[in-house]
């Protein structure tokens, strides 16, 4: 799948940004004032920019009020509605917080509730689709998941929560690309059910494109990352993502090694969730022999 | 549970719909041309009309594109930089005409033959040669010349026409279909529809084809045979079935000249006094005419002729096939198909001629009197064209393909191959080459004809060829449709003389439609020590920025299709049909928005300028307004018109006065006109009463003329006589081996590898076909089309992928023994092993077409064309032997032999020609729009 | 509305015969034609003169090579647009209930005044059959023809998609698959139509028939049956001949 710049974004900062705030909602840390405010607007900053983000690749973002409409069947649709109950909620709690020193500890139990609910509908937008072998698992809402409590952990600055966490986020991840990548084959989609011109695939490949030039679907699905890239990535990947900040939390507490442990994270995260739609394999590319 | 959006479900489609004749190839289908506010906003295939019945291809419904394509030229033009540069002005019509006849008329008066017009994908030809013809030069034809002149010929001297134009297998009726040769071929919708209609029916096709795309991928048999050997193929075949005597002697005896009498001496037919051949009835052992009331002429005969044994043209067939040089065994190697499968394919072509045989219950009278009560079917049928035509044997293939449908008779019978009116038509009713000049006169007569021996040739006193491109001379006699591929080197050499202006439509010939494109490029941009080009004018008319535009010194914008009149004529190439004859009009349906004008017009003023008779009245008036008005009041002989419908008072079919009404009438009618034949005319055309006389009354024949098919040649065998030293023509010496070989009156088979040796350097052969949504097409630009076939990749068998070392997207240097190119390669299985091919005419010259200079058509596109010279190798003996057939100068592009390496990418494929300055610069980014009303 | 009805009155479709399309892209072309100048948006194509031309198709035509063991390879054309699947994945992701499948025909269509362009339908479909247009930013998908199968405009042998009406080797067909009486449906029947990707559950509508089988002849008996030699030499010929001609 091609790595849009607007969903590598956007489920990065959303998914950071909903577990800062679900931490933050059930009052870890339970600062108020100046500091509460700062917590808070860094989880709103990621969570709002990620989601305006993710209407970068809508062809027609001044309709997206439309999306709102299909919460019975699409997982898109979900998302919506649960991201705003949880910035709503979250937002009621926040107010409390900084400004009256109040814990509205319902309010905030519901907001992180929200907050974790929009990152597992996020994940379902991917996990849904049978047409991408290696999303369509139960470990991709376990991945988005865990990544964002972890991150929201760090963000949050509970080093004690944020340790285990990130440990277990990359062992899950690195389960998550041995599975993922015996997936299409398991899937038992090819070329063979594809076209039903012989019972194996072995026998048929793709002799032309039905056009010479390229089209919406091959730009859109027919990404292709060589596999020696792909495997020096995901290392890069896990070290940034997971074990930079691990050792980061592990050395004696400072603001700048926090800040360097955040960062390492985002950016591990990013290549991560780049290899994520990078290296999924949609069963159209079969059409095209591009697999 | 009803939430839906409200839809309109009957939308108003048109305001309008007009209907007229497709031009995006050569098929010439019907069409609907749905216009919304005066504008063109789709376009159907129409439903009633005989070609197509309202299917479209790719191409038909891309028209849209070609109408609005910013590749029109917009007004006639003057160049002002060097040739090649594509550096003009714009001028007037006025000034154009006045600097054509400025040109022109001198020559005229004094050597007419220093014009040379020639046209390409013309489909007025009966109107061009018509305005040549009257000029006076000899030097005129179209694009046969390099297309399928083998096929066409071949046909016509052997049973009166061809495939295609001429005729078409009876879809209603074959069981087993077979195809030899280059998949995406002309007749592109009929054919389709063919296919269809005999699967439906559960009947067999087989293709024999290097490649097998296409028609050969639906094909349910397949013989990748190796190019240039299909006649070996089709004489093993004819081997096979003789041996087996499965071949339909009642047929052979009573339609061809196989019971005729060859004269031992000479080896030429043995005739009467009346120049009709001889046969011997089998029933009362008379030798007499071979159109003798009740005779059944006898396939065993023998005569004693001036102390000689005269037998018969079946003897010789006999001999010559049944010998063992013919067994599937032994010509396996060469064709690159194992025996077994070729007995394979004689077995089932014996199988459902000969036990499939059926009869429809219809009576009819032969030309002997003899009253049928059913009509005798043999269900199999055969289509070929330019891939069995455009190699050196050529000519004698085609023969064998025809005599082996002849063989089993299955031609004009139900379920074997039916001709399309004005078609049969023998070799013998058509005209002969006419080339006398005179200055200031008109042609004794129409240039391009058959000959029927060395008498016939278009040669002057010296016997030096009268013609630029040597058409009708020894080195090519039987050239019907002249050698258009010739023109630009003859010229450029001044062999057999030089020439002042060039004058062309429609004819890529400085790209695509040359051999050697880089050498016509130079011949075309040369000057002489004086510093004059060497061939001094070029006029050239199009409609598109094609490549040829930056080679002209003027330039006569053409219209597009759907913005001009035309007749599309049973006098030229009609659109007949096997149950009908049919001709049709192409009229503006909308009116152009540029300075341009439709050719044929032009060319009426023109000729109308020049006090061409013809095109003037007595008094020196244009005698026409433009073509719409020479098709209605124009008359070929008293009564015959270009078009057949609704002449005289409306009523009149074929022959009648001249209707001033007669295209509205057309119009009305969809834009064309059929003439049906009754049912007992439908099938033994040749031979029935009463098709003879149907064709009379519409005006196709003066009189009935039954001919017997030609197994045996007698105008080939006139050829070699001569060769032999017999005669007062004498070819020149250097030519008498190739004529005694080549003119056999019976097919052969000769390797059309020339001088190469077959373990050359050069080991793999090089094909091309164009693909079917571009077949024929002057329209590769289209937004639509390019989309489909942006680039052509040469396509490689998995053998020579092995054995390189290549991997489909790598890069090879392609040579032959002319010159190398470089370009992108793919693995293709379904193929024959030594054989590499490509799409043609993919790849485009930077500038034209109003592309991008960057497109891909230019970047990674390429032409095969590079590789092929207009002449053959060296073989040593001091002399250039042409690239073509030398019986009939079509021009021998399969023949062509290349070698590959593996090589890096560069950066574009090579060879790669500057940017030439396109006069319509270049398309608009996008394209998103509507006709809305 | 992005759910899907439980049960259409119809389900029409197409049924591609893959023995017989010759792949010369009509259809494509023809679909083009029809829906830029039809339903919703213009088909457009970006850079239509350049290097790069992108545009959007309803409707493309693929090609396979087929490589049995023991026969020669041979080309498919391969027609695939909209399958109009009974359980179609792209019109539940839809956020916005642009996508839709007809309640009275099971035509899959998008509402382009409510598509926002997410290409999540795209991502959902196996097929392919979705393209978002590169210049109007809304998905375009076949509409089997819906404004000409019902359009009293039209006659009524056109009240057919355009792709079937312009198809020359009458490739396709078109008609309803829910009713087993119907042309369509006995055709599936007669040549064993399959459904493409049947392990992705979308229950295609649309059907394939596969290519009758190829290269028999290479089975055909050493012996040539019908080529019992009568001669292999110009005597024995004539004898024969004389032989046969007195039978005539």
């Amino acid at each position: 799948m091609h790595p849009a710049p607007s969903v590598i974004i956007f489920t990065t900062l959303s998914g950071l940004g909903f577990g800062l705030l679900a931490f933050l909602c059930l009052g870890y840390p339970s600062a108020g004032g100046i500091v509460g405010f700062i917590f808070f607007a860094v989880g709103f900053t990621l969570a709002i920019g990620g989601l305006l983000s993710s209407t970068f690749h809508l062809g027609h973002p001044e309709r997206a009020i439309k999306a709102f409409s299909q919460w019975k069947s699409s997982w898109l649709s979900r998302e919506a509605w649960l991201s705003l109950f949880a910035l709503a909620l979250s937002g009621i709690y926040a107010l409390g917080r900084i400004f009256f020193d109040i814990d509205l500890a319902i309010i905030g139990f519901l907001s992180a509730f929200f907050c974790v609910a929009t990152v597992f509908a996020t994940s379902m937008i991917y996990a849904q689709l049978k047409t991408v072998p290696r999303w369509n698992s139960r470990i991709t809402p376990i991945t988005f998941l865990t990544f964002s409590i972890a991150g929201g952990a760090l963000l949050a600055g509970q080093i004690s929560m944020a340790l285990p966490l990130l440990a277990l986020s990359g062992v899950i991840q690195i389960v998550s690309w041995i599975s993922g990548d015996k997936a299409f084959a398991k899937s038992g989609t090819n070329l063979a059910t594809a076209t039903r011109l012989t019972s194996n695939s072995n026998e048929i490949r793709s002799f032309e494109s039905p056009h010479t030039g390229t089209n919406y679907l091959l730009q859109e699905f027919a990404y292709r990352v060589g596999r020696k890239h792909g495997a020096k990535l995901r290392i890069i990947g896990i070290i940034l993502a997971f074990g930079m900040p691990i050792i980061f939390l592990s050395i004696p507490f400072s603001h700048l090694i926090a800040l360097l442990a955040v960062i390492s994270h985002i950016v591990g995260i990013f290549v991560i969730r780049w290899l994520f739609f990078a290296q999924a394999e949609h069963v159209v590319g079969l059409y095209y022999g591009k697999r | 549970m009803k939430d839906q959006p409200y839809l309109e479900t009957s939308p108003k489609v048109s305001d309008e719909v007009k209907q007229t004749t497709c031009y995006m190839c050569a098929c010439r289908c019907g069409i609907n041309v749905h216009l919304k506010d005066g504008k063109v906003a789709y376009i159907e295939g129409n439903k009633d009309h005989p070609v197509n019945q309202g299917v479209l291809c790719a191409k038909g419904s891309a028209g849209i594109m070609q109408v609005n394509a910013p590749s029109r030229l917009e007004s006639p033009m003057m160049r002002v930089g060097p040739r090649g540069s594509g550096e003009f002005k714009k001028i007037s019509w006025d000034e154009a005409l006045n600097l054509a006849v400025e040109w022109l008329k001198p020559l005229r008066k004094k050597a007419p033959e220093k014009l040379a017009f020639f046209t390409g994908r013309d489909q007025s030809q009966s109107f061009t040669s018509y305005f040549a013809q009257m000029f006076g030069t000899p030097n005129y034809a179209a694009h046969g010349g390099f297309c399928s002149v083998n096929m066409a010929t071949a046909g016509i001297y052997t049973m009166g026409g061809a495939f295609w134009e001429f005729g078409q297998p009876d879809w209603d009726y074959t069981k087993l279909f077979i195809l030899f040769g280059v998949a995406e071929d002309h007749d592109s919708n009929p054919i389709k529809m063919g296919i269809g209609k005999i699967k439906e029916r559960g009947a067999k096709i087989v293709g024999v084809n290097p490649i097998r795309t296409g028609y050969n991928a639906v094909a349910d048999e397949w013989l990748g045979v190796t190019p240039g050997t299909d006649g070996l193929l089709i004489l093993s075949l004819i081997n096979v079935l003789i041996k087996a005597g499965k071949i339909d002697l009642e047929y052979l005896a009573k339609y061809t000249n196989a019971p005729v009498f060859i004269d031992p001496g000479t080896g030429l037919i043995l005739k009467d006094k009346s120049e009709k051949p001889l046969v011997k009835d089998r029933i009362t052992g008379k030798v007499c005419a071979f159109d003798t009331k009740g005779i059944y002429p006898d396939l065993n005969a023998t005569y004693r002729v001036r102390g000689a044994t005269s037998t018969t043209v079946f003897h010789e067939i006999i001999k010559k096939y049944i010998s063992s040089e013919y067994d599937p065994e032994k010509v396996a190697s060469v064709c690159g198909i194992s025996a077994q499968k070729i007995r394979a394919l004689a077995n089932e072509i014996a199988k459902v001629a000969f036990e499939e045989e059926f009869e429809l219950p219809i009576e009819w009278t032969d030309f002997r009197g003899e009253k049928h009560t059913s009509m005798k079917g043999r269900p199999v049928s055969f289509h070929s064209m330019r891939g069995i035509s455009a190699h050196s044997n050529g000519f004698q293939t085609c023969r064998a393909l025809h005599i082996l449908q002849i063989l089993l008779g299955t031609v004009e019978v139900p379920g074997g191959f039916r001709f399309k009116p004005p078609y049969p038509k023998p070799s013998s009713i058509h005209p002969k080459p006419h080339f006398k000049v005179t200055p200031d006169a008109p042609l004794d007569g129409p240039h391009l004809g058959f000959v029927h021996g060395p008498e016939d040739l278009a040669l002057d006193e010296n016997g030096k060829p009268v013609r630029i491109d040597k058409a009708f001379s020894w080195e090519n006699p039987m050239s019907a449709h002249g050698l258009m591929h010739m023109v630009i080197s003859n010229a450029y050499a001044g062999d057999p003389y030089k020439i002042d202006t060039l004058f062309m439509y429609m004819a890529n010939m400085s790209w695509n439609s040359s051999m050697n494109t880089s050498g016509v490029m130079k011949m075309l941009t040369d000057k002489d020590e004086k510093g004059d080009y060497v061939i001094p004018r070029i006029i050239y008319s199009d409609a598109y920025s094609s490549e040829m535009v930056a080679y002209a010194d003027l330039i006569l914008p053409d219209t597009t299709y759907l913005e001009r009149h035309d007749c599309i004529s049973l006098l030229d190439r009609p659109i007949s049909e096997a149950d009908g004859a049919a001709d049709a009009i192409r009229w503006p349906v909308i009116e152009p928005d540029r300075d341009v004008r439709g050719f044929q017009s032009v060319l009426v003023d023109l000729g109308a300028r020049l006090d061409l008779p013809g095109f003037i009245n007595e008094d020196g008036s244009a005698k026409y307004k433009d073509y719409a008005d020479y098709i209605i009041n124009h008359l070929r002989k008293p009564d015959i018109g270009p078009l057949a419908g609704f002449r005289g008072d409306g009523s009149a079919v074929g022959r009648g006065s001249v209707n001033p009404k007669q295209l509205e009438s057309y119009i009305e009618n969809g834009g064309f006109y059929v003439a049906h034949i009754p049912e007992e005319a439908k099938y033994f055309k040749p031979w029935n009463n009463a098709y003879q006389n149907w064709a009379v009354e519409l005006g196709l024949y003066d009189t009935p003329t039954p001919y017997i098919f030609n197994l045996y040649s007698e105008p080939m065998r006139k050829f070699q006589l001569a060769a032999e030293g017999f005669g007062e023509h004498q070819p020149p010496d250097h030519l008498r081996d190739q004529l005694k070989a080549v003119m056999s009156p019976l097919p052969i088979w000769y390797s059309n590898e020339g001088s190469i040796e077959e373990d050359s350097e050069y080991p793999i052969h090089a094909l091309t076909q164009r693909p079917m949504a571009m077949y024929h097409s002057w329209g590769s630009q289209n937004a639509w089309l390019r989309q489909i076939h942006g680039l052509n990749p040469l396509y490689v068998p998995t053998k020579i992928m092995r054995e390189h070392n290549l991997k489909t997207g790598d890069w090879v240097k392609l040579s032959s023994t002319h010159n190398t190119i470089i370009v992108p390669v793919a693995e293709m299985a379904s193929l024959n092993e030594n054989t590499v091919w490509t799409w043609n005419a993919i790849g485009k010259r930077k500038g034209a077409w109003a592309l991008d200079p960057d497109a891909p058509e230019a970047t990674k596109g390429f032409l095969l064309n590079h590789l092929i010279h207009e002449l053959q190798p060296s073989k040593g003996d001091g002399l250039r032997w042409s690239n073509s057939d030398p019986v009939t100068g079509q021009a021998a592009w399969f023949d062509l032999k290349v070698k590959l390496e593996k090589t890096t990418a560069p950066k574009e494929s090579q060879p790669n020609f500057g940017e030439i300055k396109s006069p319509v610069g270049t398309g608009p980014k996008n394209i998103s729009w509507k006709v809305r009303n | 509305m992005t759910l899907l009805p439980e049960k259409t009155e119809k389900k029409l479709g197409l049924v591609i015969d893959l023995d017989t399309c010759v792949g010369c892209h009509a259809c494509v072309v023809s679909c083009k034609g029809w829906n830029t100048e039809n339903y919703g948006a213009p088909l457009s194509d970006e850079n239509a003169f350049g290097a790069n031309p992108v545009g959007s198709f309803l409707n493309r035509i693929h090609s396979y090579e087929v490589s049995p063991a023991d026969k020669p390879a041979h080309l498919v054309h391969f027609p695939k647009s909209c399958l109009h699947c009974e359980n179609a994945p792209c019109v539940t992701v839809c956020p916005t209930g642009a996508s839709y499948k007809r309640v009275e025909d099971g035509i899959v269509l998008v509402n382009e005044s409510d598509c926002i362009g997410c290409g999540l339908c795209a991502w959902a479909c196996p097929y392919g059959a979705r393209e978002m247009d590169p210049v109007e930013k809304v998905m375009k998908k076949c509409t089997l023809c819906v404004d000409r199968i019902y359009n009293e405009n039209l006659p009524e042998e056109d009240q057919v998609p355009s792709c079937v009406r312009t198809c020359p080797a009458g490739a396709r067909h078109f008609g309803d698959l829910g009713d087993p009486n119907s042309d369509v449906s006995i055709l599936v029947e007669e040549r064993g139509g399959t459904d493409l990707m049947p392990e992705q559950g979308t229950l295609p509508v649309n059907k394939y028939l596969p290519p009758r089988p190829k290269n028999q002849m290479d089975d055909t008996d050493i012996l040539a049956p019908y080529l019992e030699p009568i001669a292999d030499e110009p005597d024995g010929f004539f004898k024969w001949l004389d032989k046969t001609l007195d039978g005539i």
